[in-house]
Formats: structure tokens, C-alpha cells, sequence
């Protein structure tokens, strides 16, 4: 163990790219936007408005390890973030509702996994169509409205005051924090992540290896949509109302965490607590340029520039290997 | 007529070294204008690195060249274009969706403003195909719409459109039909006959005496004989490719062979094999020889349940082992190690540990979770007892040496427990020593009672580690005799011709 490098180090190198894009960006905003920008106040709200794409971010990560996509999560968000509202409005109990909104985004990445390996059509084609139907069957669920519905408990998870006072933080982000360090350990020690980094790596020698290349897609895919989903809830919780338009393109927000985070989009490489770092990184990102006065438009250009940045840094990395 | 033509191209002592190993080690060539001369030699005797040093990919270390009695040392393959040298790639470079005359002109268009003008190059492309005496394919057509052999063609008619003096056809017969390979010849013929020199590089032997009027032997890297074809007899080609001595590499680990613990009956895949019949032994190395495409990969992908089985019976241990997938092979105690160990037998990316583990996790986990502990344990056994230079377990697999990579991915088999192992080319692209060292590995393996089915193109080696050995032929597996029963002459004979000849002089009716 002494002349070698060992694994979990190594990782750690690449992490240190992420952590020091992290800083830059608040150490930026800090000079640009001086006022509340560095306040407990304002890390608490930018903590909280991680949670959606955070979440997002740990399902995306195995999608992306595994040397797929998807495209689909903002519009699964929106159908389970309807799913949620419409079943409290009937009148379930929270847990009931917060479960179907779960299970809606389960279903959904089901059938993204199914058609991925079924019909050998690239992930990148199928998660897009599951981007238009899930996002026309929350609009269709939900009448073209948004869906008043009591909340309950959901809307306290995701509120920046929490009780008890000694979560300092709204429940939502410790959520978000035990299932990324949960995730990060399927990821790393598990023989499912362990054949996600394999398939990723190389789906021939997967194939080779007797690895159950089409079941592990699909509960790859399904993980990711359990995420989607949970986003949905917590969505749901922020809003208070099902909105089918919500969300909308926060599948870029989701990419764009994971790729900043180190992951190669050919697959194979990537950590859970390189996109939690991504996923902060695009929340500060977003709030200083609200602080600072910068328009939303440019805002969107920030996140384009930054997305194609990370990648082309990661060929970089790629072709000096 | 040839033997006063002048000399196009003349190479003089050329080397070529990658690394420590010497692909090319003295190469001396001549080819005459309006001759088709054809260069033979093993797989790894040089050929393809002489033909990318003419095709301008790579640069000599050492010698010369002349073309036409001047200096020509291109600096890349555009240039040794515009000097007149064109190859013609055994995977054919043409862009499948686009016509035939754009294929001709693609990266040499001329147009105004960015337009291609395509009325230019039409008739001299016409005119091409013509002379080649294929002037019914229309430049307009898309090339994927054409037959194999008509991409052929238009390859050798871009060559033509730019004029060039010298073309390489690369085993230009290997993907085609008997009636498709006589159309070509009698486009080569035609090509020479316009008084272009062609470099033709076979494996058939007979095609090469129809077509070449000279050739050159390529062996080890060096020129080592030659003259015209005419006159001089298949066999004395095929032992100047062949005739060297066996190296003494080949460390000998005393096994026995025992029952039978594989037995395939006329197995035939989907496209290859066309027919295998052969039984495996425990504590055997049985060698299967033949030429590059005669199906030999196929045969044992589609053991291993990796490619499709359209007949034949598999029975492994006595019991019948049906056409599956490779995890149900891998449960059966079977594994392969592939030729393509880069995108196919490794994960480059995944560290050593993973690699050599993935086949089976199970017992290093509970619940689901790996034991990183017992992993690297069970990993460090393999590295210590085949010898696998690296950091650790954890180093990524991708930045070992060829030979440690194969060193991995046995000890996946091994850390498996498989009984039956597969490998497929398993030295190829490593050097000398790590070779000696996966012999004796194999030779240690089989004589702990594994059985072991080798593909080789490299001949030395089959002789030197084999028990028995069977050679296939264009998809179809000959019968195995014991080593000592073959000679590498009969081994390339009947690779090359198919095992009819032998069996006509033998007086054997069929194959029993």
C-alpha cells in the first residue's frame, strides 16, 4: 500500500478540479456580490435550492457512469411532482402521495432501461422522447394547470426554517446528503455499481464477464428515475402545487453537475461527491448571478459555457492518458 | 517484357523500430513499372509496417527510397498520394453514404465557393472504371449500394483519377467470392498493363502466381528471397515464408492429457465456422492454425456463446451444453480470453482489481457489498503467482504493458476457476519476454489439469506449446493429429489450400 497509489486517493485527485471550480465561483461572487452573499442566510438558501438538481445529480451520475444519459429527468420532476399533488388532493396521506411520486419517476426510468436494452436504441433517443411524454402526460394529468393540493408535512421539507432549529438546514438537504453518501457507496462497493463502472468502462468486457448487461441498464435507468421522482416530492413540497412546467430544462442542470464533477460522458469514471460538487457549483452560480443583477438570459449562457468547458477539459484529461 | 522496365520504386535497408521491437529489420524491395509484384509473408513478418512506410503513415528509421530514381520519403499519407503511391486498405476507406464519385474525389474536390463541381470529375472517373473493365457502375451510385467487390474497384479508380504510379492492393481477395476475386484480377491486370506498378500483398498463394509476375519474402522483418513467380513452385514460396528455426522460448511444463471435457460436433456459427469438429482434453493445448478470416475467432465466440450457433452439438463434461449466453458458458467453467484485448478482453479504464474479479463477485461479497479487503487479497494472489509487474491492485489496467495486460486478463480466468480456457491470439502485440512468461503460464495451466484451446497465426509459437493441432480453412476445422505429426509446412499448406490436397495424396476418402 506504501509505493502504490490506491484507489480512493486517486479519486480523490479528481475531485480536487471540482473543488477548486467550487471555490472560484463563490470567491467570485463574493467580490461581484458582496452584499449577503456571504451570509449564513444565503448558503442555507443556495443549500436548499441544490436539493432538486442534487438529487437529480446522484441518479444521473449511474446513468452517466454506465456510459448512458438521460434526458428525460426535468419533464419526470414535473409528471411526479403532479402525480404527488393530484393523490393529496384526493386525499391521501402525505407519505401515500410522496410514494406515488417516487414510484411515478421509478416507472419512468423502467421504461427508459426496457427500451435502452430492449430496442437498442441509444439512451440519448430515448430519454429524449420520455422528455416530451412525461412532460405532455403531467400537462395532460394535470389539466394544463397547477395543482393546489394541501401539503402537509411535504412543505416543510424543503423550507428554510426547519424545526427543530438544530437542523439548521432544511430537511430536504439532509435527505439529499444521506442518499448521496448512501449512493456513494453503492457506487463504489457494490457488485451493481461495480458492473455500472464496467459497462461504462467497456460493455464488450462486461459481456465477456457474464455481467447481466440489459438487467443492470435497467435498474441503472430506474435508479435514476427513483431520483427524478424524489425530486419530484421535494418539488413539490418547495411549490406547494403540482406544476406540469416546472423543472423545465433542469436536465442541463443535472448534466452539467455530473460533467463538472469529474464524470466522462464516455462513461466508465465519476463520483457521487464530484456531482454533489457540481450540483453546489451550479446552485452558487445561479444565486450569486441573482444577487449580483445578472440577468436570467445570461445566466443560461454561464451554464452553456460551463457545460462545454467541463468537457472539453475531460477530453483534455483523456488524451494526455 | 518486365525485366527491362524500369524500377518505379526501389527501398534500400529499410528499419523500422517501435520501441524496443523491431518491425522492419532490413527490407530491400524493387518494383518495376507495369509489373504486379507481390509481397508475402506470415502474419508479423512486416507486411503492413513496409506498407504504411510506403503509404507515407510511418517514416524509416533507417534506408532509403526512390521513386521513379528520386528520393521519396513522404512525410504522410496526403503526400505520398500526391507522389503517385495509392493503398488500397484491406477495410476498405469509403464513406458508405456517399456516391461513388464523391468517394473518388473526397478530400481532393475542386469547385468554386465552396461547390463541389461535380461535371469535372466525371468523365475521367468514367474513364477510370473503364479501364479497370468495370464501366457499368455508375459514378452516381452510392457505394453502399455497390458489392464488395465493386468498393474494390472504386478504391483502385480513385488511385487512377489521381494518377498514381504505384497502388498497394492489401489482401484485396480476403472478403470477396471466387467470381468477384476474378473480376479483380482481371482489373489488376488491366491496371498493370496501363503501366502502373502494383504491390500485392496475399496470403492465397495461388492468387498471387495468376497475378504477380515477382514477388518478395518478407520474414522477421527482412527481405529474404524473391525473383518471378513464374516458374517457381507454391511450395518453395510457402518455405521461404516459413523457414526459419524454432526459437528455444518455449518452456515445457510436463501435462497429461486426460478424458474429454469438450466436445463439439459440427458446429457452425452464423456466418463462420462452416463446420468444427474437435475434442478438447483435460490437461491439453490444442492449437488451431490458419489464416487471418478463416473463422477462427468465430469459432470461439461462438463456443463461448458470444456469437450465434446455427447447428452442430457442444458438450461439456458428458453433458450438453446448449447454444447460451457467455454467462451460462462462464457458469459452465468456461471462459475466453479475445484477441481485442484493448476495447474487448479489458476494461482499460477500471483497475486491475475489477478487471480480474468482474467474472465473479459473489464470493467476495455480502449483501451486495464487495469486500475491498478480499478483493484486493484474492487480486494480489493472481499478481504474485503469474507475475504481473504493477503499483498494486488498485492500478488502472490501462497502464500496464501488453504482457501484464494479458497476465490480467488470464487471471480473471483463473480467479474464475475455469477449467476450460479460450484464448485467442494470446501473444499478439507483446514483447518477447512476456511471451516466454504467458507460455510457461499456459503450460503451468495445463499441466494443473486445465484444458486449453489456443488460436495462433504465429506458428513458432503453436509448435512450441501445443499437444495437438488442427488447422481451419476458409470456416471449416481439419482434423487434429499430435504435434509431432505435423510440420509447419504442412500447417501453411493446408491453411492456405485446405487439407483436399492432402487428403487426395493420402488416398483418404473422407475425414474420419
Amino acid at each position: 500500500m506504501t509505493a502504490e497509489k490506491p484507489g480512493s486517493a486517486r479519486r480523490l485527485m479528481t475531485l480536487v478540479g471540482p473543488f477548486l471550480g467550487l471555490l472560484g465561483v463563490i470567491a467570485f461572487f463574493a467580490l461581484v456580490a458582496p452584499e449577503g452573499f456571504l451570509s449564513v442566510y444565503n448558503f442555507k438558501t443556495v443549500a436548499t435550492q441544490t436539493v432538486i438538481v442534487g438529487l437529480g445529480a446522484i441518479g444521473m451520475t449511474f446513468v452517466i457512469v454506465s456510459g448512458g444519459i438521460d434526458l428525460s429527468i426535468g419533464s419526470v420532476i414535473a409528471l411526479s411532482s403532479v402525480a404527488c399533488a393530484l393523490s393529496l388532493r384526493a386525499g391521501q396521506p402525505p407519505v401515500a402521495a410522496a410514494l406515488l411520486g417516487v414510484l411515478t419517476g421509478m416507472i419512468c426510468g423502467f421504461v427508459n432501461g426496457l427500451l435502452v436494452t430492449t430496442l437498442r436504441i441509444i439512451p440519448f433517443i430515448v430519454t429524449l422522447g420520455m422528455l416530451g411524454a412525461a412532460r405532455g402526460l403531467a400537462k395532460w394529468l394535470a389539466g394544463e394547470q397547477k395543482i393546489d393540493a394541501p401539503a402537509g408535512w411535504l412543505a416543510d421539507v424543503m423550507t428554510k426554517a426547519p424545526e427543530p432549529a438544530w437542523l439548521t438546514v432544511s430537511p430536504g438537504v439532509w435527505v439529499m446528503a444521506a442518499l448521496a453518501a448512501l449512493a456513494a457507496i453503492v457506487l463504489r462497493r457494490t457488485i451493481f455499481g461495480i458492473y455500472t463502472f464496467a459497462i461504462g468502462s467497456s460493455e464488450a468486457t462486461a459481456v465477456l464477464c457474464g455481467v447481466p448487461v440489459r438487467r443492470t441498464k435497467i435498474q441503472i435507468y430506474t435508479l435514476c428515475g427513483l431520483f427524478a421522482g424524489l425530486a419530484g416530492v421535494l418539488q413539490f413540497g418547495r411549490l406547494t402545487v403540482g406544476d406540469p412546467t416546472t423543472a423545465m430544462g433542469k436536465e442541463l442542470d443535472v448534466i452539467a453537475a455530473v460533467v463538472i464533477g469529474g464524470a466522462s460522458l464516455n462513461g466508465g469514471s465519476g463520483t457521487i461527491l464530484g456531482s454533489m460538487v457540481g450540483a453546489f457549483l451550479m446552485s452558487f452560480l445561479a444565486n450569486g448571478c441573482n444577487l449580483a443583477g445578472v440577468p436570467n438570459y445570461v445566466q443560461e449562457i454561464l451554464i452553456g459555457v460551463i457545460i462545454v468547458a467541463a468537457v472539453a477539459l475531460d477530453s483534455l484529461r483523456q488524451r494526455k492518458k | 517484357m518486365t525485366a527491362e522496365a524500369p524500377v518505379v520504386l526501389r527501398m534500400r535497408g529499410v528499419r523500422k523500430h517501435f520501441g524496443a521491437t523491431a518491425a522492419l529489420d532490413g527490407v530491400d524491395l524493387e518494383v518495376r513499372r507495369g509489373e504486379v509484384h507481390a509481397l508475402l509473408g506470415e502474419n508479423g513478418a512486416g507486411k503492413s509496417t513496409l506498407m504504411k512506410i510506403l503509404a507515407g503513415a510511418h517514416t524509416p528509421d533507417e534506408g532509403s527510397m526512390e521513386l521513379d530514381g528520386r528520393a521519396y520519403a513522404p512525410r504522410g499519407t496526403q503526400e505520398a498520394a500526391r507522389l503517385g503511391v495509392a493503398m488500397v486498405y484491406q477495410e476498405l476507406n469509403l464513406a458508405p453514404d456517399l456516391t461513388v464519385e464523391d468517394n473518388v474525389m473526397l478530400g481532393r474536390e475542386r469547385g468554386s465557393v465552396g461547390f463541389v463541381r461535380r461535371s469535372d470529375a466525371r468523365p475521367r472517373i468514367r474513364e477510370a472504371l473503364a479501364l479497370l473493365g468495370r464501366s457499368e457502375i455508375d459514378p452516381r451510385e452510392r457505394v453502399a449500394a455497390l458489392a464488395p467487390a465493386a468498393r474494390q474497384v472504386v478504391e483502385i479508380a480513385r488511385a487512377l483519377v489521381f494518377e498514381a504510379r504505384v497502388v498497394i492492393l492489401d489482401e484485396p481477395t480476403s472478403s470477396l467470392t471466387r467470381e468477384d476475386a476474378e473480376r479483380l484480377f482481371a482489373a489488376v491486370d488491366r491496371l498493370r498493363q496501363s503501366g502502373v506498378a502494383v504491390v500485392y500483398i496475399s496470403h492465397f498463394l495461388e492468387e498471387v502466381v495468376r497475378v504477380a509476375q515477382r514477388y518478395t519474402v518478407l520474414r522477421d522483418g527482412r527481405s529474404v528471397g524473391g525473383g518471378a513467380t513464374d516458374g517457381t513452385p507454391i511450395s518453395s514460396m510457402v518455405e521461404q515464408m516459413a523457414g526459419r528455426k524454432l526459437e528455444e522460448f518455449f518452456p515445457k511444463t510436463p501435462h497429461q492429457a486426460g478424458e474429454v471435457v469438450l466436445d463439439v460436433r459440427g458446429l457452425a456459427g452464423v456466418r463462420m465456422p462452416r463446420e468444427a469438429t474437435l475434442a478438447l482434453r483435460r490437461g491439453e493445448i490444442f492449437g488451431i492454425a490458419g489464416l487471418v478470416g478463416a473463422g477462427r475467432t468465430e469459432l470461439l465466440r461462438s463456443l463461448f456463446g458470444l456469437d450465434g450457433v446455427r447447428k452442430g452439438d457442444v458438450q461439456i463434461r458428458g453433458e450438453t451444453a446448449r447454444a447460451s449466453s457467455s454467462r451460462d458458458r462462464l457458469a459452465q467453467g468456461m471462459g475466453l480470453v479475445p484477441e481485442d484485448r484493448k476495447h474487448e478482453g479489458l476494461a482499460l479504464a477500471l483497475s486491475i482489481a475489477v478487471n480480474t474479479t468482474l467474472s465473479n463477485l459473489k464470493p467476495l461479497a455480502s449483501w451486495g457489498f464487495v469486500s475491498s479487503s478480499r478483493q484486493e487479497g484474492a487480486t494480489r494472489r493472481w499478481i504474485e503467482r503469474l507475475g504481473i509487474r504493477c503499483r498494486g491492485p488498485e492500478q488502472v489496467v490501462g497502464e500496464l504493458s501488453g504482457g501484464n495486460q494479458q497476465k490480467v486478463a488470464i487471471a480473471r480466468l483463473l480467479h474464475h476457476d475455469a477449467s476450460i480456457l479460450l484464448f485467442d491470439e494470446p501473444t499478439r502485440g507483446i514483447d518477447v519476454g512476456a511471451k516466454v512468461e504467458i507460455y510457461k503460464a499456459l503450460g503451468e495451466l495445463a499441466a494443473a489439469g486445465k484444458s486449453i484451446l489456443v488460436v495462433s497465426s504465429y506458428l513458432p509459437e503453436l509448435f512450441g506449446i501445443c499437444d495437438r493441432l488442427a488447422v481451419m480453412h476458409r470456416g471449416v476445422l481439419g482434423a487434429a493429429r499430435p504435434i509431432a505429426e505435423w510440420t509447419e509446412l504442412e500447417v501453411l499448406d493446408e491453411a492456405i489450400r485446405g487439407d483436399g490436397a492432402r487428403r487426395a495424396a493420402a488416398g483418404e476418402e473422407a475425414r474420419p
